[in-house]
């Protein structure tokens, strides 16, 4: 028996593209993959249109093949909201950072979700703003050191993390809120099957669907992939805790 | 057909529904609000039917939403246009500013879509009281970046629907937003009107993001450049189809002005004002005529300047702010004639008598 017999053949991936232009040992890049493959699993590709966000992942478009437009920073959700009501039919996918779904675009987001718009919004929380070079996020821990709080983030100063899903988790309308986080295999597969069951429920028709995925950035956190995830699992989730918030 | 008696801000309506509009998302502000009202009347009288088992009124009018601000209204506009809808949203200056982020996208992506502005008074939450001080606002950026709007200003309830409706055909055509500026006194004024015939003009949008179906190629609607180059290319392009409008949509009316000696010009309110008065003085034996922009982007520069060559050497304009169009005509003018403004700001439109004294001062 031949060798290459034994190994199982997986389909060729149709979404991801193969590549993309993140820092070594980013989350974004491992997130695409999932998303894409997810997408290919579902047979939904061709129905596809992503609203990009504007952060590190404003090029997402160029690596996940399918339509998409690249909105104002934090504005997807409303751009979301459009696109589906007036394409039914169509899958619609946000995709968002902390920066662009919690501070800027935080009506929005709470608008979307409140109104339980049809859509599905993937929210990548790095706490941090990645492409801007590493200046404070809403979602920045206490004590976390940024551009913008070299001394570390101070609550007095700036406030708190912002807790996204215990936020919108306060509304009637959305059907499924879920944290989850890359920084194993294990979690790595919990957040393909988080990422799955979102945009099942907009197949469905069952409302809107938010998975926050808790996600490094060891460029600006000056550490080394390694360090990141390690900080991801045992600092970020103490103030993140991972789970379903909601599900309906 | 026959004539109705409407108010300016249910005209736009009447005009967009005639004109297939398929979406509209909005955040109330007088004096602007009709617009909005007017079409949730008749997108919820029409679920109404539906539900009664009836045809809807309006088939195409599928989207009617009211939005958290004038941000998410304008976002959701570009989604709409995104997917190759014909969508609107309409305002009141200071929702104007708020919108502006999104306006720049919107003319970046090539993006067509109509914006309704009520101009009312400003700066700041100013007054609702019409003015015309959003005139640099509209015809000369507003938002970031080199781009440009379709701008028209009607002066009459027929108008406001007509304009509405060319606005559509003319953003699908070329594939860029447009804005209908008016002042608060056209949105509030009641008055008879005939709806004007403008054929719906369908265009093609293979564009539009829709999802890729039986597409090989993925549609992104996006504007965004890492070396200039590319960037230098789509802004030519762009650049192009600015001049490509400016030589074929310029629209201007004229009133009087084979025989002037001196012009009036006025866009909006003032110009039916104005036009008043310019019969006023003719009793008077003054050669005085009228010009009103119809499109202050494309601006009528050329026939500022054919009348001021050998004809005219006396230009009165008459608008309701410090003075923001006065620019534009002296730009046309070019220096060939005296140009004299009067300025009426505040929330105060100029009278008739006013006018024929301005007229009379310059004799
Ligand atoms: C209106 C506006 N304000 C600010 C910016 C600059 N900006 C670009 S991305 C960004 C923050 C992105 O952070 P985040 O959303 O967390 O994404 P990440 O890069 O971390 O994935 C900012 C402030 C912008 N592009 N537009
Ligand atoms: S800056 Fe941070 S978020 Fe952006 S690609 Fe690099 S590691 Fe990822
Ligand atoms: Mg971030």
């Amino acid at each position: 028996m031949r060798v290459s017999a034994l190994i199982p053949k997986y389909p060729e991936p149709e979404t991801y593209m193969g590549h993309t232009h993140y820092c070594p040992g980013c989350g974004h890049a491992t997130l695409h993959k999932l998303l894409g493959e997810v997408v290919d699993e579902l047979g939904i590709r061709k129905r596809v249109i992503m609203i990009e966000p504007v952060g590190c992942s404003v090029l997402a478009l160029k690596y996940l093949k399918f339509d998409g437009i690249q909105g104002p920073h934090g504005r997807a959700p409303a751009i979301a909201t459009a696109v589906k009501r007036l394409r039914p039919e169509s899958i619609v996918i946000t995709y968002q950072g902390d920066g662009d779904l919690a501070a800027i675009g935080t009506n929005e987001i709470i608008h979307a979700a409140n109104r339980g718009e049809l859509f599905t919004v993937v929210f990548v929380n790095n706490a941090v703003y990645g492409m801007t070079g590493g200046q404070m996020a809403p979602t920045t821990l206490l004590g976390q050191k940024s551009t913008t709080t070299p001394t570390g983030r101070f609550a007095e100063f700036c406030g708190y993390p912002l807790r996204v899903c215990e936020l919108l988790n306060t509304l009637d309308a959305p059907v499924y809120l879920e944290r989850v986080s890359l920084f194993d295999v294990e979690h790595i597969l919990k957040t393909r099957a988080a990422l799955k069951k979102a945009l099942l429920n907009q197949i469905e028709g069952r409302g809107f669907s938010l998975v926050e995925v808790l996600s490094n950035c060891p460029t600006n956190w000056k550490m080394t992939p390694e360090e990141s995830w390690e900080f991801v699992k045992n600092e970020m989730t103490k103030v993140f805790p991972l789970g379903v918030f909601r599900d309906k | 057909m026959s004539r109705v008696y409407m108010k300016g801000n249910e005209a736009i309506v009447e005009g967009a529904l005639r004109a297939g509009l398929e979406g509209f998302f909005g955040y109330p502000i007088t004096p602007s609000s009709e617009i909005i009202e007017g079409l949730a009347e008749r997108f919820f009288a029409d679920r109404e039917r539906e539900r009664r088992g009836e045809k809807p009124m309006y088939p195409k009018f599928r989207v009617f939403l009211q939005m958290e601000s004038e941000l998410a209204s304008i976002n959701a506009v570009m989604g709409g246009a995104s997917v190759g809808c014909r969508v609107m949203t309409a305002s009141s200056s200071p929702g104007i500013s708020l919108k502006q982020e999104g306006i720049s996208y919107i003319a970046a992506c090539e993006l067509p879509c109509v914006i309704i502005n009520i101009m009312r008074g400003g700066p700041g939450l100013g007054s609702i009281q019409p003015e015309q001080g959003d005139y640099f606002q509209a015809v000369k950026g507003g938002g970031h970046g080199d781009y440009k709007l379709i701008v028209f200003a009607p002066n009459s309830v027929q108008e406001m629907a007509e304009h509405t409706m060319l606005l559509f055909n003319l953003t699908d055509k070329y594939r860029t937003p447009g804005m209908l500026l008016a002042d608060g006194y056209l949105g509030q004024m009641k008055e008879s009107m005939e709806f004007p015939d403008v054929p719906i003009e369908e265009y093609e949008k293979p564009w539009a993001a829709t999802g890729m179906g039986d597409r090989e190629t993925q549609n992104t609607i996006e504007f965004l450049f890492l070396t200039p180059e590319p960037m230098v290319e789509a802004k030519t392009r762009l650049l192009q189809k600015y001049k490509q409008i400016e030589a074929n949509e310029v629209r201007y009316e004229d009133y009087k002005i084979d025989d002037a000696k001196i012009l009036v010009t006025a866009f909006g309110t003032p110009s039916r004002v104005a036009k008043a008065a310019v019969d006023q003085a003719r009793e008077k034996g003054v050669k005085v005529g009228l010009i009103r922009p119809i499109t202050l982007w494309p601006f009528p520069y050329q026939v500022y300047a054919d009348l001021t060559t050998h004809q005219i050497d006396r230009v009165l304009v008459v608008e309701m702010s410090f003075g923001q169009f006065v620019e534009d005509v002296r730009l046309g003018v070019e220096g060939r004639a005296e140009v004299k403004l009067y300025a009426r700001y505040g929330g105060i439109v100029p009278t008739e008598k006013e006018i024929l004294e301005k007229i009379m001062e310059l004799v």
